[in-house]
């Protein structure tokens, strides 16, 4: 199962390749990652997105909170949560596929940042699922580049992670 | 005043309390080195090998109270390091490791005998760091101490660049240092601390096993009480032993792959274990499912949340310091006044005496053969049990764990967790540094000896007295057994021709050799090593041992506990293996 876990560590040289280091030491699977610093600038916030069973992911709880820099771990599924990731799509637009493609993006509440008589890069946020799905219902042939960041995590309500 | 990057790292270390640093010199830590040589609060040894100081510095500690302490160049001498280091991790040693490295300006740029140390051995420590400011040296190893020897203990790497040990700044070092996000626990969870008594309290067949941690936790007095108060059966894990006294009754011997019968067949059967700083792993349980096919209640004391539902799901996890939740334990049970049910425990330990009255640790004695156990029970006899005693990885290494009885914690120094040969020397000469007026013993193999035999160099200059027992059958004895058991006896590369005269060996680097070929000869050759004459000299003894002999009872890969590879006498056709073939063992 797919789970959000959101770090905080301390901003220091090192502290990512650790955190990756174990990940690929111990084999545990990283969909995707982004990690920056925070209002505090001592203080990094990392978003892991991963899947395992629940007794792989309370290991990889652990084994997060064993590292010297990780100041706190939390796992966002363990109650409701925001979700988000940013997608920058280039595609193939001409002729008719052009107000097919401005029609799509809007759809998706997408926004085209960047035009050339040949294409469109569009800027798009949501959900993984959400971009995923933005992929699907497009004609594969016409997307020449794809970039996403990787989902970012908040928990919902006042539920905060801070020191 | 200030002083130097260099001089700062020896005022720190001098505040560390450092008795001995174990050592090389190279270009990026000769500024260190002079500091050393202006200094005479602590002394250094030089090693003749990277791996060897590490080793040294590491047993040092496991026989001390102390955090070891080791001083490298960078690159090759960095390097060289790495698997004494990963040694130390496997077994929670603390030590702190100081690497020099390439100056500042010069790192990445490939510069001669720069190695990104911190890269390399990141997954090896318990922590490490790259010094690049001068003003952060001193507290950096303030830090590097504290993380070293709290919570669940492991070494610690601190590189320092060499323009770094050239700087200058004022010194001063901190009296004590927080580190916000790490906040090792210790005192367990007071409502499962009663639950697991509860537990203890209802059973029928308990059992206590006990591993490393409890030996690094300084838990053996705790742990001996709570065995003893309730006559309790009780098992030590390789690296546990002497946790609780080897020579003691209730003590059923070592588990796991070279466990005793009785030891295994109790851990599978028991219905309430309480493990205490062990962690369930592939040596001592084999497989997790077969394990648990026996239902048990399980309680697991361990400082390190994660070493808990790694391998094996428990009934009342606590995480805590194993001293500090044993005390909780015992106050708890002396204010119940409970014991557990007598009728049932006496039962139980019926049943423990039948499976121990098989004697699976019997062998056949020979007259022809020196019996490699009983070069191991000579040397228990003769050095009262007292011998503090490492070893190095293989077949030795196992019969001097079922051999020698270990009665304290801190007696038995051996690379359980990553089976390191080449430990077994080095790791003497720590000890006896540690304790000088300890009879200090290496049990090794002639393989296994021959991966750090330069140190019998560094003995000699330090005077460390140690007595080597080499337990030479000419063969790579562990690798010859499974590829007798597992391979249809095709030994490959496990027989080491062309073996040098250790006795020449020996005498070439200043010490007294022995070889003893005859069963007849072991015990007087023991003797005088072991004799006031020879006191103050290491003795290498070359025991020419039985070729054929092979370490039972065993647990095959993929068998559970109760399904031991048991010694001949006691297999029920008493015949040998269908593949038992002696034909081509020179």
């Amino acid at each position: 199962m797919k789970h959000i876990l959101s770090i905080l560590l301390e901003n220091e040289a090192g502290a990512l390749s650790r955190v990756v280091g174990l990940f690929s030491a111990r084999g545990y699977n990283i969909d995707s990652l982004t990690v920056s610093t925070t209002e505090d600038p001592t203080l990094s916030r990392m978003t892991i997105v991963t899947h395992g069973s629940d007794d792989v992911i309370e290991q990889i709880t652990k084994q997060l909170n064993k590292l010297i820099e990780v100041v706190k771990v939390i796992d966002l599924n363990e109650s409701e949560h925001i979700e988000r990731e940013l997608m920058l799509i280039k595609v193939r637009a001409t002729g008719k596929e052009r107000e097919e493609m401005k029609r799509m993006a809007d759809i998706f509440r997408g926004r085209i940042i960047d035009v050339t008589e040949k294409t469109y890069t569009i800027e798009l946020t949501g959900t993984t699922e959400k971009l995923g799905a933005f992929i699907e219902a497009i004609d594969r042939a016409v997307i020449l580049e794809t970039v996403r960041t990787g989902a970012s995590g908040i928990g919902r309500g006042e539920r905060i992670l801070k020191i | 005043m200030q002083i130097s990057g260099a001089e700062i790292l020896v005022r720190s270390l001098q505040e560390e309390g450092a008795e001995y640093i174990f050592g090389y010199p190279g270009g990026a830590v000769l500024e260190i080195y002079d500091a050393i040589f202006r200094q005479n609060q602590f002394k250094h040894v030089l090693v003749r090998h990277e791996q060897a100081a590490i080793h040294a510095a590491d047993a040092y500690s496991r026989s001390s109270d102390k955090v070891g302490i080791a001083l490298v160049t960078s690159g090759p001498g960095a390097t060289n390091a790495v698997t004494g280091i990963a040694t130390a991790y496997m077994d929670s040693i603390p030590l702190v490791v100081i690497s020099g490295q390439v100056a500042t300006p010069a790192i990445g740029m490939d510069a001669f005998q720069e190695v990104d140390m911190v890269g390399i051995t990141r997954p090896c420590v318990k922590h490490n760091f790259l010094v690049k400011d001068i003003k952060d040296l001193a507290e950096t190893i303030k830090k590097a101490f504290y993380i070293a020897k709290t919570g669940r203990p492991g070494p610690v790497v601190v590189d320092i660049p060499k323009d770094v040990t050239q700087a200058l700044a004022e010194f001063a070092y901190p009296d004590s240092v927080h580190i916000r996000s790490y906040l090792p626990v210790t005192r367990g969870h007071p409502g499962q601390i009663k639950k697991a008594v509860g537990l203890l309290m209802g059973a029928k067949r308990p059992y206590i096993y006990v591993g490393g941690g409890a030996v690094q936790g300084g838990a053996a007095a705790e742990v001996t009480e709570l065995v003893r108060s309730l006559g309790l059966p009780c098992t030590n894990t390789l690296m546990g032993l002497g946790a609780y006294p080897g020579s003691d009754p209730q003590f059923l011997g070592m588990l796991g792959m070279h466990g005793t019968y009785e030891a295994n067949m109790a851990m599978q059967n028991c219905d309430v274990l309480i493990a205490i700083g062990a962690r369930f792993d592939d040596r001592v349980i084999s497989v997790p499912e077969h394990f648990l096919s026996s239902p048990k209640k399980i309680v697991h004391i361990d400082v390190d949340p994660s070493s808990i539902a790694k391998r094996v799901k428990v009934d009342v996890p606590i995480v805590g310091d194993v001293k500090h939740v044993l005390k909780e334990m015992l106050e708890l049970i002396r204010a119940s006044g409970e014991r557990p049910d007598a009728a049932a425990l006496a039962d139980w330990w019926q049943q423990i005496e039948a499976w121990r009255s098989r004697d699976c640790l019997l062998y056949k004695p020979s007259s022809e053969f020196i019996k490699p156990q009983s070069v191991v029970q000579a040397l228990y006899e003769i050095t009262g049990g007292n011998a503090i005693v490492t070893s190095d990885v293989g077949q030795h290494q196992m019969w001097a764990a079922q051999y020698y009885k270990f009665d304290r914690p801190k007696q038995w120094l051996n690379s359980g967790g990553l089976g390191t040969m080449g430990f077994g020397l080095p790791a003497a000469m720590g000890a006896q540094l540690a304790n000088p007026d300890a009879t200090v013993a290496c049990i090794t193999g002639e393989g296994s000896i021959q991966m750090n035999i330069q140190e019998l160099s560094t003995c000699k200059q330090y005077h460390t007295p140690v007595k080597v027992i080499s337990l030479n059958n000419r063969y790579l004895g562990m690798v010859r057994q499974w590829q007798e058991f597992f391979y249809g006896t095709r030994y490959s590369e496990s027989y080491m021709d062309a073996l040098p005269d250790f006795v020449k060996i020996a005498e070439a680097y200043g010490h007294v050799g022995m070889k003893i070929e005859s069963p007849a000869d072991v015990e007087p050759a023991l003797r005088e090593a072991f004799s006031a004459k020879l006191k103050e000299r290491l003795v290498f003894m070359d025991f020419r041992t039985d070729q054929s002999e092979n370490v039972f009872p065993m647990i095959r890969n993929g068998k559970g506990l109760d399904q031991m590879d048991l010694p001949p006498h006691m297999r029920e056709d008493d015949a040998p293996p269908a593949n038992r073939d002696y034909g081509n063992l020179c």
